[in-house]
């Protein structure tokens, strides 16, 4: 595996995009991690997307039906994940996982499975699998409007003791090497993503963590709203890309 | 009593953090003046540059070290440094270089003001200290090929 890490840097392309154009992060991946992404037989993430479909039938210990009791089988979940985060009947913003908690806390009456649980992350891979392919669909006017502009305004300003921006990396210099690795147009089409510094699949906000911490601000907790708007806000910029979740990244 | 105990010892604990960022004096586009007064040291410069966890300047730059790997593409090649750019104009880049260009990407090595959301483990302290700064821009003019 670390063999496959020193030669995906190798031969990854330093090809620059033109300001403003927002590329599919399969599209930096070296081939080899592309043809991993491509092959659930080899992907690392398929164990938490079975982990996922089997706790989609299970019921709670609470007597409340199964995830599939209310919803049927889970490919009905199709399409789903391309238009999280979305704002909720009570006009709060949620993402996937925050719906996924919903569900379990309010309709399973089941104690919440909790941000990064192997659980959560399970059924979140397992939904968002549904979509891969479809192009990031989220609503960004009426109730999402205040929230994209939360979001848009966390992604321009600069933050912690470097002082930088998400766009200074993420828009400015997409294409460059930064130490080892090439910036991306920063979106979260793959995530839940295996990484492989990681050992293991993590969530959005988790490399959203690892962001701030790499410009050392401060790192917000998992769902803080501030990254649940950005979540939005870089869904908003990768509209039309193709849902890649579970991602494989280095 | 209390109060006034209690406002010393604020002042006490505040104090450090306020000298960790030295004075300068910002001519045209350079600082001249070392930092302090101090003299820096190539030699502790260099391993400044390449160290990964402080300055961490080789994530956005390369030098010329055929023994460095992975180096960034973010700002321009550190070679020849020293034929472009005198000490002064080295040095106030490396303080704070949004005094020269607002929108600039490298980091202010030198500086604690106005910046929002420092994790807390950062907050009040400037990435390198003044003799740091001073020891990487004797580093820089040793670059003159
Ligand atoms: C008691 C029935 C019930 C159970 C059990 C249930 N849900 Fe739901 N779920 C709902 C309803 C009703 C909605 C629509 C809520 C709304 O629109 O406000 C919903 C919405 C959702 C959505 C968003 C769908 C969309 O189109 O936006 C997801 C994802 C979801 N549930 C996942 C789950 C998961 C995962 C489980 C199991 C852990 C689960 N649900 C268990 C009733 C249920
Ligand atoms: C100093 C440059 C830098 C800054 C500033 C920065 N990032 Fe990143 N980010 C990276 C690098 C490097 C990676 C890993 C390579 C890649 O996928 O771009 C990364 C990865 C990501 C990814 C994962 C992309 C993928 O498909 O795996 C997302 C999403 C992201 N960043 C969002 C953000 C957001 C939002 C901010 C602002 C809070 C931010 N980044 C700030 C450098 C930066
Ligand atoms: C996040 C990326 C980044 C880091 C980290 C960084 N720089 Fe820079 N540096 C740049 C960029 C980009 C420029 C071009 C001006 C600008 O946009 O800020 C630059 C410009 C410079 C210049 C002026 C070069 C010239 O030819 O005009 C010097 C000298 C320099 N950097 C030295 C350093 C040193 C020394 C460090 C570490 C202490 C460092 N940089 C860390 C991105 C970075």
């Amino acid at each position: 595996m670390r063999h496959l890490v020193v030669l995906a840097a190798t031969l990854m392309l330093g090809a620059t995009a033109s300001a403003g154009e927002v590329r599919a992060p399969a599209s930096f991946l070296s081939p080899d991690l592309r043809a991993l992404q491509d092959d659930p037989s080899r992907h690392p993430g398929w164990l938490w997307v079975d982990g996922g479909e089997a706790l989609w039938r299970e019921a709670p210990r609470s007597g409340r039906p199964s995830c599939e009791g209310c919803h049927g089988p889970i490919d009905g979940m199709r399409g789903v994940a391309a238009r999280y985060p979305a704002v909720a009947s009570d006009g709060a913003l949620l993402n996937l996982e925050a719906r996924i908690e919903r569900c379990r806390t309010d309709n399973q009456q089941a104690p919440a499975f909790g941000y990064e649980s192997e659980a959560l992350l399970s059924l979140t891979a397992a939904i968002a699998l549904r979509s891969r392919g479809l192009p990031v669909a989220v609503e960004t006017e009426g109730a999402a409007a205040q929230h994209l502009a939360a979001g848009k305004r966390f992604y321009e300003t600069r933050q912690g003791q470097l002082n930088l921006s998400c766009g200074q990396c993420h828009d400015e210099n997409v294409g460059r090497r930064l130490r080892g690795d090439v910036i991306s147009s920063g979106v979260g089409t793959g995530f839940p993503a295996y990484r492989l510094e990681w050992n293991t699949l993590g969530s959005l906000h988790r490399r959203l963590r690892a962001c701030s911490l790499g410009v050392r601000a401060t790192q917000l907790p998992y769902g803080a709203y501030d990254y649940v708007a950005l979540e939005l806000y870089l869904a908003a910029r990768a509209r039309g890309l193709p849902v890649e979740s579970p991602g494989i990244r280095r | 009593m209390r109060q006034a105990l209690a406002a010393l010892l604020l002042a006490l604990a505040a104090a450090p953090a306020a000298a960790q960022v030295a004075p300068f004096v910002v001519t045209g586009d350079a600082v001249s003046a070392p930092l302090d007064g101090l003299a820096g040291d190539a030699g502790r410069g260099a391993r400044i540059v390449r160290n990964r966890e402080t300055a961490n300047c080789l994530i956005c730059h390369t030098i010329p070290d055929p023994r460095e790997t992975f180096m960034g593409e973010v700002g321009p090649p550190l070679a020849g440094v020293a034929l472009r750019l005198t000490p002064g104009q080295m040095r106030l880049r490396l303080i704070d270089p949004t005094r020269i260009n607002r929108e600039a990407v490298m980091p202010a090595y030198h500086r604690i003001a106005d910046l929002l959301r420092v994790d807390p483990r950062w907050q009040g302290r400037p990435v390198l200290t003044a003799q740091e700064i001073e020891d990487v821009v004797a580093y820089l003019a040793t670059l003159r090929e």
